[in-house]
């Protein structure tokens, strides 16, 4: 469905990273793992096309984005922020209903059918108590939680989070990679990075190392974190342990 | 902060949540009417209130037969009473409707484009350039009709150039920058301001001056305020289009596009229709500060940030503060004080009780 090929991005003149290629399935989750500074945001924000590629392509179903308007690319990716304070406190419910925007005609305000998506969506999260509080009043894992829910009003197919565990407490991070399961499970495949590699055990299907805008590693989790791997990228000691009766594995790191 | 939470608790429950947990957004668009209904019969009610009161008071019933002899064609009034209402002061209360509304709407768009409670006509250099425009056109003793052009021109031309030097400065932070931006060039202006003032002839054309960058309707008739309402109409046409994108935009450049909005023509779309806005209506009655900056504030607390409601409540909350402050200005003493003085006298202590009750409405 969507393909990354051979491509190249950053800021302007400045190239923050270049040669990465994955491709990514509907219903599949790929977790982007990598230190600080090393392209996760600046790759992001090509992928939703917010940044010119400076070389390669994105491709949705064959087509090049870069030929695709904002409104058409909004309606196919949807991108979740991480959780911010808002500007002005406007109610979660008219928050969510702003994912509506590229589902609208240019001079057209959200009617029925658009308030209607917006409150499945926070009934689909499980938020839909929080509709009428203020955004800028709620914790902030109620505020990822609520944009997630924007996001999914515009009926994507794809969803790019960045960091959205980031600045959560234990059981919001648990609740959001929960629903990023759950997404899946729909068929909206996930793109997001974290700063965990815990996580990508957790939701991922595929893992993908970013250092120092390239892609080291790409795989599925128990191949591609490997205390190896992960020495390379952060510079520090892991243990990665099988967890009994799980399935899965988990990773901690080691203190010197 | 904690005072904005409690008001909106407070219509949570005063707005009957049984009725509208019924039907689903009936209850709160009812209530809505009924608001606006409110509101539309307080500035009626003001409206002639400032017909009556005056040097020459005419009772509101007066006021009243007078109005409806003029539309319905029933008998006169009283000849002198006659003169006072429709030419004396139908004129200023209908400019100051039309301006207010104006100042103050583009004042609610600004702040939600820039998303920066500081940012007014009065910053991005609107009002510095017609300013300048217009004391041009009094130093070259041009007829009102000129300086009025000048004036608007200047106001344009000023949020213009802003814009280049913010497109050509930084990548980084639009906003700011264009903020920033507006800050030097108005200083710029203002010096050019400084500068004509020097220079012009000190007996007649330094108090017309002085008058304008203050602020007045005392000589408005009734034909400019027929003159500037194609471009006021004009500009606040893709206000009111696009009233619900203006949400979008508050959110920030990124976020806006993410959504789908194709910022890069919008945000300058709607930067011109403010702008267009703000220099008709500056063009004919001179700076007048600290609306487009205090009443959009004080509507946001009223009815919440949702630009759908936030424009109409903040061009009738304007209509009706520029009716009254233009009613004080004439009333208040035994010569009339330019509006200027006045909105800036309530609007900059206004301004410092928002400041610290903690950006109220901003959070």
């Amino acid at each position: 469905m969507l393909s990354v090929e051979a491509l190249a991005f950053g800021y302007g003149a400045r190239e923050v990273g270049a040669g990465v290629s994955f491709s990514l399935g509907a219903g599949e989750v790929l977790c982007l793992l990598g230190p600080n500074g090393g392209g996760k945001t600046t790759l992001f924000k090509t992928l939703l096309g917010l940044l010119p590629a400076r070389a390669g392509r994105v491709r949705l179903d064959g087509e090049d984005l870069s030929r695709w308007s904002r409104r058409r690319i909004a309606r196919a990716i949807a991108y979740v922020p991480q959780a911010h304070a808002a500007f002005f406190p406007f109610t979660v419910r008219a928050v969510v209903l702003m994912g509506r925007a590229a589902r609208l005609a240019p001079f057209a305000s959200p009617g029925r059918k658009d308030r209607e998506a917006a409150d499945a969506a926070l009934e689909r999260l499980g938020i839909a108590h929080l509709g009428e509080r203020i955004y800028t009043e709620i914790s902030g894992g109620e505020r990822q939680m609520v944009l997630i829910a924007r996001a999914l009003a515009g009926e994507p197919r794809i969803l790019v989070m960045d960091e959205p565990t980031a600045s959560l407490d234990f059981g919001n991070q648990t609740r959001v990679l929960e629903q990023v399961r759950r997404l899946s499970a729909t068929g909206i495949a996930v793109v997001l990075s974290t700063h965990d590699p815990g996580h990508a055990f957790l939701c991922a299907d595929r893992v993908a190392l970013l250092h120092g805008g390239r892609l080291v590693a790409l795989g599925d989790p128990e191949a591609t974190i490997t205390p190896e791997s992960l020495r390379r990228v952060y510079g520090v000691e892991v243990a990665v342990v099988p967890l009994p009766g799980h399935g899965r594995s988990v990773c901690t790191p080691i203190l010197a | 902060m904690t005072r904005r939470r409690a008001m909106t608790q407070g219509t949570a429950t005063t707005d009957a949540p049984a009725a509208a947990q019924a039907v689903p957004g009936a209850g709160r668009r009812a209530s809505a009417a009924v608001r606006a209904c409110l509101a539309l019969c307080g500035l009626g009610a003001l409206v002639l209130v400032a017909l009556a009161a005056g040097k020459f008071p005419v009772p509101v019933a007066e006021v009243f037969a007078i109005l409806a002899s003029k539309l319905f064609g029933t008998a006169p009034g009283e000849a002198t009473a006659q003169v006072v209402v429709l030419q004396v002061r139908l004129p200023r209360v209908a400019a100051a409707l039309v301006v207010g509304a104006a100042l103050s709407s583009a004042g609610a768009t600004y702040q939600g484009l820039f998303r920066n409670p500081l940012v007014s006509p009065d910053i991005l250099g609107v009002s510095a350039g017609a300013g300048l425009g217009a004391v041009l056109g009094i130093t070259l003793a041009l007829p009102v009709l000129a300086i009025q052009g000048l004036a608007f021109a200047g106001g344009l031309g000023a949020v213009a150039i802003v814009y280049a030097v913010g497109a050509l400065v930084g990548r980084h932070d639009p906003v700011l920058t264009l903020v920033l931006a507006g800050v030097a060039v108005g200083a710029v202006l203002g010096s050019g301001i400084s500068l004509l003032k020097v220079l012009a002839d000190p007996y007649n054309q330094l108090p017309a001056i002085t008058y304008w960058l203050l602020g007045s309707l005392s000589s408005v008739t009734l034909s400019d305020v027929l003159a500037i309402l194609p471009a006021i109409g004009l500009g606040l046409l893709p206000l009111v289009l696009l009233r619900w994108r203006m949400n979008l935009m508050s959110l920030g450049e990124e976020e806006a596009r993410a959504l789908g909005i194709e910022t890069r023509w919008l945000r300058p779309l709607l930067v011109a229709a403010a702008t267009l806005v703000t220099a008709a209506a500056v063009s004919v009655t001179g700076v007048i500060g600290w609306i487009g900056l205090v009443v959009p504030h004080v509507a946001r607390g009223l009815v919440g940030p949702d630009f759908r409601r936030l424009l109409p409540a903040s061009a009738l909350l304007g209509a009706g503060y520029l009716v009254a402050v233009d009613l004080a200005a004439r009333t208040l003493a035994p010569i009339e004080v330019p509006l200027g003085i006045l909105t800036a006298l309530a609007g900059a202590p206004f301004f410092l009780w928002l400041l610290a009750a903690g950006k109220r409405g901003w959070s």
